[in-house]
């Protein structure tokens, strides 16, 4: 375990393995420069132990002369010194000197290794033609060979070699050397194999001795590395790196055993106090003065690691891995400073800190040299860690040292410096040249205050550059942030404000709370510093409201505030403008009324609340806001206040510090063709774009405006919210502002500001907008029905309602309403009008005076204020127009009936409704109003004409289409022409009765006349009603007027059904016979001329009809000709009779068929059919009474439609074509004696199934 | 080497001194630190840790096997604490700061703590009282990060 000083191999590195030279030196010096040259030129594969994977090596050997001494003694383990194989050389080719010399030679050279246990060796005989040429008695070669290999090779035949020729440039000669180079290579791997395997099994035996007692890890860590020297020197620098980084960890663990309770007695050794510490030493390949130390046990903690480390750096930058160590020298550095603190070893102060600057930097300085310059800018990653570390270690140097204060060191700082700088010692020899070698570096930056300034500001900008070049920002800030506290510590502000302006932006930006309230406090102080009031008080006041800071720190900022403004200036009207937000948070404003809309002159509250951020109560000598006012637009009355609920309350969004942005606010927007209301286009709109888009731009932030801005005063004119004399207390605060409403339109609320003394705290922007409108109003005057349906015929009460707008109603002023005929005003003696305010509140109530004269009603109203309304009940009365059914008409007040209105009679739901215009005069304008009402009629009438044989009956149907219960009295049928021989006569049934809702009353009357019947009939049928439910209503007459024509029965039909000869009864399914005879009862009167068609034929006039039998319920199958034409004479009691066969189809009493009869149009007459308005439909006399209320209805609607057409004509004739015609009798005229006749029917006698149908 | 050196040491050790939270837009959800040292130091560091954060962020894209892995490792040394950081495919950003005398905490360990992280982030996001982007004062959260700050033994 000797290494000598004077072997420079060491140094150097460029150490081979050894391998001796015995025998003829002369032969081997001839052939020394070939071989050394030959023997690397090709790689051999080396098989490993351990299952490590095989390599490709390159062999280099270092040749020298066979000594003794280079031979290891027992026990020794350098490897580095160890001849991995001796080689002897001869060429010697005869007998004799072989016997004499040459054996003897090998024996002895055999003798020496075997003694050293070496069993590397190889003999080689060379073999030279030259010599050969002068030997003649020359035995053949091999038999040397033989002689050798017998003697000296028992069973390796390989150990002996022949080279042939070596000097030559033969095949045979390259021959030779290839296969000898081969076996030296394959000997060589084979020593390796064997020796290294045998040292690492003796390197293993010893690690596992380290628990025992005496065990040291200085001695372990030699050995390991000879091993690691040995892969160095065969190029395995991987393999060599792992057995440093063995050595690493074991160590590290020993470490951390130690600070865990589990030291080792040898970690003593590394406990002491560290007494020197100049930095790595990454110069030199191998630091011996180091290795040194550590082979006697001597090396300190940081002299161990350097060495470890530096080897390790030797080695990566052999591997081309020049980052990795810049990486592991950070982590190194680290834990150095852990790991002495861990094993607590005692450095002096600062010292740590200098190792640390100097080790950065000669990393830094080590892989500038071994990368280029575009290397470097690539990789800044791996090493600005580095010179940051470096710049942190220096700026604590200077802080120890007392380079950074204003004053500069003191006594105590200079004997601080000189300690730390005996520690360094003297420079090493290797940077001694160097003019900027880290040990220069710090001497110099330690020196001086002013070189200290200089170096550290070097290293800094170095290392924000560096950080910004790779986008770290943050990390740039941060050395930013610290050379700003450099500055401030050098009472350099002003270098000192940007550093913190841009470090302050980027935590506001990113809202981290607490970096931002320590930079804003460095920030405060630099301001001050610097005399920047603005600046500073902005930055005070962000400060004060700061709740991350002590309730003393934000009141000491706060109190800077408040001194400032109470402090009265030189400069007059010098005001500092400050952001609102750091005095207080808006949180609501509500408006009284909740409306947001008010009339002109009203009282409009708006209460603001806000939270105080300050930690005392300020006194703000005026709150207020500055209004913009909008004159009202026409059209956008309507529009939407964003952020206004519809509780008038706009809710300001909580500017929490962690929200980096304003909410985004959506809506969505349609966008309507104006032609056609069609969707022309939809989208999104972002509402508070500008919000955020100015957000985004980083340059101005919202929370420091540097610039104050240039509204801090507003004009006087300008409308205000005001309050003075406000008291903030710290937390939720309430302020009650009265708005100006003096014009109509839009008032939006734009600023706010609090001006406390000189200081104006201001918002540039109320956000979200805040608005209200005030509104003037024309007077109005409405009519309401109090129900849902006025109901005509009945006192009905109406409410009038005045919205006085901006007009106030004076004494005397009064409503003149028309009179009309057809809607009294019904004059009741307690009747009240009622003031109510804008909201709704009942101010007053006062009795209405009304004068009706002959033509007008008076209304005097009373006295009401503006924007308040009046409202007071009146009744009327609609009378129903008598005759609904011809004249169906609006009507005017003054009594004219308006034909052209007919379209405003509807029939809504089944009731008649009548609209009634109201004209009134209103004291506030000179127009008449003209209002409208619409009446209901509860009642819709019908009547209808019955007949039997020449008996007549009127009946008529009386509904009750309101809602109401009607008592009905007085029913009567009169006829209006008091035509003396015709008698109306009711049938029966009370004269009062209860008409419900929704249900009808019958009354029947006889007509009997005298004499001629009357052709027409004029009648009216009144009645009294009056509503049921109330019991001592006036009864209110109601009358209905009609017309009948063609009264009397011109015809009467008569039909038999026989059964077929022979049979009592009629059989389904046989034949029977129908005799229809068909009678005139009347001579043809004036009336009727013009309808029929007479024709005169042979002196007889007659007239055609035509009839038709049909049978709608499908009882009977008519056979043969079903109609026909006949020709009647015009005579009383002239019969016709016809004769057809039909076929009943079912058993039972069966219902006659249908026999109609119609008149008989040729084609000549014009085919247009007189309209016949009112003439009743029914053409079967009887027909009525089996129908229903809903058929009677629908007759009802269709004669209302006006359209009328003849019931039974089958087909419609199209117009204008000569076709003949049948027009069917008016109902009267025909009288069908069959109708509602039974005939009784057996089944047929064949039939097996019997029918039977239940219905 | 080290297998045969390590034993179960863990004896009274902190294990995490620092645990943020930070959402995409880089401002902190949450974060907490041992109050024994400096609160404004950790949000210093964890501050600055954002840039190595983006970096192995925008780093992550081009190899794509590495895409799903969310555990970032060892973001930067200093000679008092190890940061390491995880990122959640939401670019939540979470960082535990370790002393770095701490040398029992491994990796398997910092990754497997940040897993529990995440899975109690993920409770809270779940929470439909929880307001994404809000800072995070779930009480089951803030114990998940209390068991890690406490001291083991």
């Amino acid at each position: 375990m000797e290494i000598h000083e004077e072997k420079p191999i060491i140094y150097t590195m460029e150490n081979k393995p050894i391998v001796t030279c015995a025998g003829d030196q002369n032969l081997f010096t001839a052939l020394f420069s070939s071989l050394t040259q030959q023997l690397p030129k090709e790689p051999m594969e080396w098989r490993r132990s351990y299952g490590r994977a095989p390599k490709m090596i390159y062999l280099e050997a270092n040749f020298v002369q066979f000594k003794e001494d280079l031979l290891p003694k027992d026990g020794n383990k350098a490897l580095l010194t160890f001849p991995f194989l001796h080689i002897y050389w001869t060429d010697c080719c005869d007998t004799e000197s072989y016997k004499a010399s040459v054996k003897e030679d090998i024996q002895r050279w055999q003798n020496v290794l075997r003694l050293h246990g070496s069993l590397d060796w190889l003999i080689v005989v060379v073999e030279n033609d030259n010599k050969k040429k002068n030997k003649t008695n020359i035995l053949p070669r091999t038999s040397i060979m033989d002689k050798i290999r017998n003697d000296f090779c028992n069973k390796q035949s390989d150990r002996c070699v022949a080279l042939s020729d070596p000097l030559k440039e033969s095949s045979r000669s390259q021959e030779s050397w290839s296969s000898f180079l081969i076996k030296v290579r394959t000997l060589l791997l084979m020593s390796f194999t064997r020796n290294l395997g045998r040292f690492e099994d003796d390197m293993r035996t010893m690690r596992e001795k380290r628990t025992e007692p005496g065990w040291s890890f200085c001695d372990y860590f030699l050995v390991q590395e000879e091993l690691a020297f040995v892969f160095e020197m065969l190029q395995q620098f991987e393999d060599a790196l792992v057995q440093y980084d063995e050595l690493d960890a074991l160590f590290t663990q020993y470490v951390l055993n130690f600070g865990a309770g589990d030291g080792a007695n040898w970690l003593g050794s590394f406990c002491h106090p560290v007494r020197s510490w100049n930095g790595l030493l990454l110069r030199r390949p191998i630091d011996m003065e180091k290795r040194d130390l550590i082979q006697k046990g001597e090396a300190s903690l940081l002299e161990l690691r350097s060495y470890l480390f530096s080897r390790q750096c030797t080695l990566l930058i052999f591997l081309q891995r020049p980052w990795e160590v810049t990486s592991r020298a950070l982590e190194l550095l680290h834990n150095c400073v852990q790991e002495l603190r861990l094993l607590e070893v005692s450095v002096v102060c600062g010292a740590l800190d200098c190792w640390v600057f100097l080790s950065c930097l000669e990393v830094l300085h080590r892989i500038e040299g071994c990368c280029d310059q575009s290397q470097l800018e690539a990789n800044i990653s791996h090493t600005v860690g580095l010179w940051t570390y470096a710049t942190e270690k220096l700026k604590c140097l200077g802080e120890l040292c007392g380079l950074v204060s204003e004053n500069g060191p003191n006594s105590e700082d200079l004997n601080t410096t000189v300690d730390l700088l005996a520690g360094l010692g003297t420079e090493r020899p290797e940077t001694a040249n160097s003019l900027q070698s880290p040990y220069k570096k710090l001497k110099e930056a330690l020196s001086s205050v002013e070189a200290f300034e200089k170096h550290y500001l070097e290293l800094s900008h170095a290392a924000m550059e560096m950080y910004r070049a790779i986008g770290r920002l943050r990390s740039a800030r941060l050395v930013g942030k610290s050379l700003a506290e450099f500055y401030m510590g050098k009472g350099d502000p002003q270098s000192a404000e940007n550093f913190l302006q841009e470090s302050l932006k980027s935590y506001v930006s990113e809202s981290w709370s607490l970096p931002i309230t320590h930079t804003r406090k460095q920030m405060a102080q630099c301001q001050k510093q610097l005399q920047k009031m603005e600046e500073y008080l902005q930055t005070s006041a962000l400060l004060a409201s700061d709740a991350n800071l002590s309730d003393d720190e934000r009141k000491h900022f706060c109190q800077e505030i408040l001194t400032f403004s109470s402090h009265t200036s030189e400069v007059k009207d010098q005001r500092v403008a400050l952001s609102l937000s750091s005095l207080a948070q808006l949180q609501e404003l509500r408006f009284r009324p909740t409306s947001a809309l008010v009339h002109v002159g009203a009282a409009l509250q708006l209460e603001l609340r806000l939270c105080s951020l300050m930690p005392v109560p300020m006194q703000v000598q005026q709150l207020s806001a500055s209004v913009h006012f909008a004159l009202e637009q026409p059209g956008a009355t309507a529009h939407k206040r964003s952020g206004q609920n519809p509780a008038g309350t706009v809710t300001f969004p909580a500017t929490s510090p962690m929200s980096l942005s304003p909410a985004l606010e959506l809506c969505e927007i349609q966008e309507h063709s104006p032609s056609d209301n069609t969707l022309s286009s939809a989208g999104m709109i972002c509402k508070n774009m500008h919000l955020l888009m100015r957000h985004q731009d980083s340059t101005t932030s919202v929370d420091t405006p540097n610039t104050a801005p240039s509204i801090v005063t507003m004009e006087d004119g300008a409308q205000m919210l005001k309050s003075n004399d406000v008291t903030l207390l710290p937390g939720n605060n309430s302020i009650i502002f009265t708005a100006p409403t003096e014009k109509a339109g839009t008032y939006t609320l734009r600023q706010m500001w609090a001006a406390v003394g000189r200081v104006q705290f201001l918002l540039p922007h109320i956000y979200p907008l805040v608005q209200y409108d005030v509104y003037s109003q024309e007077p109005q005057l409405t009519i309401q029905p109090l129900t849902d349906n006025l109901l005509a015929g009945l006192p009905q009460q109406v409410k009038f309602t005045i919205l006085t707008g901006h007009y106030t109603v004076k004494k005397g002023d009064a409503l003149q309403m028309s009179n009309t005929d057809c809607m009294p005003v019904l004059n009741s003696s307690t009747c009240s009008a009622r003031v109510l305010s804008s909201s709704g509140d009942l101010i007053g109530e006062s009795v209405l005076s009304i004068q009706s004269s002959e033509k007008v009603t008076s209304i005097s109203l009373p006295l009401t204020p503006p924007y308040h309304t009046l409202e007071f009940l009146l009744d009327v009365l609609c009378h129903i127009p008598s005759c609904l059914a011809r004249t169906e008409s609006g009507r005017l007040t003054n009594g004219q009936i308006n034909h052209h209105s007919r379209s405003r009679t509807r029939f809504n739901s089944g009731m008649a409704v009548v609209d009634q215009k109201v004209s009134v005069d209103c004291p506030w304008s000179i127009y008449s109003t003209l209002l409208s009402l619409t009446f209901h009629v509860p009642f819709k009438v019908k009547h209808s004409l019955l007949s039997a044989g020449q008996r007549k009956f009127i009946q008529v149907c009386l509904q009750n289409v309101s809602d109401t219960n009607f008592l009905l009295r007085d029913q009567m049928l009169t006829e209006n022409q008091h035509t003396v021989s015709v008698e109306l006569q009711a049938l029966g049934g009370p004269t009062a009765s209860l008409v419900l809702s929704q249900q009808c009353v019958f009354s029947v009357w006889e007509m009997k006349w005298s004499g001629t019947p009357p052709s027409t009939l004029d009648c009216q049928f009144s009645a009294g009603f009056a509503p049921a439910d109330t019991s001592d209503a006036v009864i209110r007459p109601y009358r209905y007027d009609f017309m009948l024509e063609r009264v009397s029965t011109v015809y009467s039909v008569r039909a038999e059904i026989c059964p077929s000869a022979g049979e009592q009864h009629c059989h389904t399914g046989a034949l029977c016979r129908l005799e229809v005879s068909l009678t005139r009862l009347s001579e043809p009167d004036d009336t009727d001329r013009c309808d029929e068609e007479l024709i005169e034929a042979e002196g007889l006039r007659t007239t055609r009809l035509m009839y038709e039998v049909m049978d709608n319920n499908s009882n009977w199958a008519v056979c043969g000709k079903s109609s026909g034409l006949v020709s009647m004479p015009v005579a009383a009691m002239a019969t016709h009779k016809v004769q057809m066969e039909v076929m009943p189809l079912f058993a039972g009493h069966l219902p006659y068929p249908n026999i109609r009869v119609f008149k008989y149009l040729p084609h000549h007459t014009s085919p247009v059919i007189p309209p016949d308005t009112d003439s009743c439909l029914e053409n079967d006399s009887l027909s009525l009474l089996d129908k229903g209320l809903e058929d009677q209805g629908d007759t009802a609607s269709l004669r209302s439609r006006g359209s009328v057409h003849s019931v039974g004509s089958g087909e419609q004739q199209p117009r204008g074509l000569p076709m003949p015609k049948r027009e069917p009798f008016a109902s009267g005229q025909v009288f069908v004696s069959t109708q509602s006749r039974q005939v009784l029917v057996l089944p047929g006698t064949d039939d097996h199934v019997l029918e039977v149908n239940v219905t | 080497m080290i297998g045969l050196m390590s034993r179960d040491l863990r004896v009274r050790v902190i294990m995490a001194v620092c645990i943020a939270v930070i959402a995409k837009e880089n401002y902190p959800l949450y974060i907490r630190s041992v109050p024994t040292q400096g609160e404004l130091k950790f949000h210093y560091t964890v501050h600055t840790s954002l840039d190595v954060v983006e970096e192995k962020i925008s780093g992550v894209g081009k190899a794509l096997a590495d895409q799903r892995e969310l555990y970032l490792g060892l973001l930067y040394p200093t000679e008092d604490y190890k940061v390491y950081g995880y990122v959640t495919n939401s670019k939540v950003k979470f960082v535990i700061v370790v002393d770095s005398s701490n040398t029992s905490l491994r990796d398997n360990e910092i990754r497997s703590m940040f897993r529990k992280l995440h899975n109690s982030f993920t409770d809270v996001m779940c929470n439909p009282f929880y307001n994404p982007g809000d800072q995070i004062q779930s009480k089951a959260f803030d114990s998940i990060v209390a068991a890690m700050m406490v001291q083991a033994c």
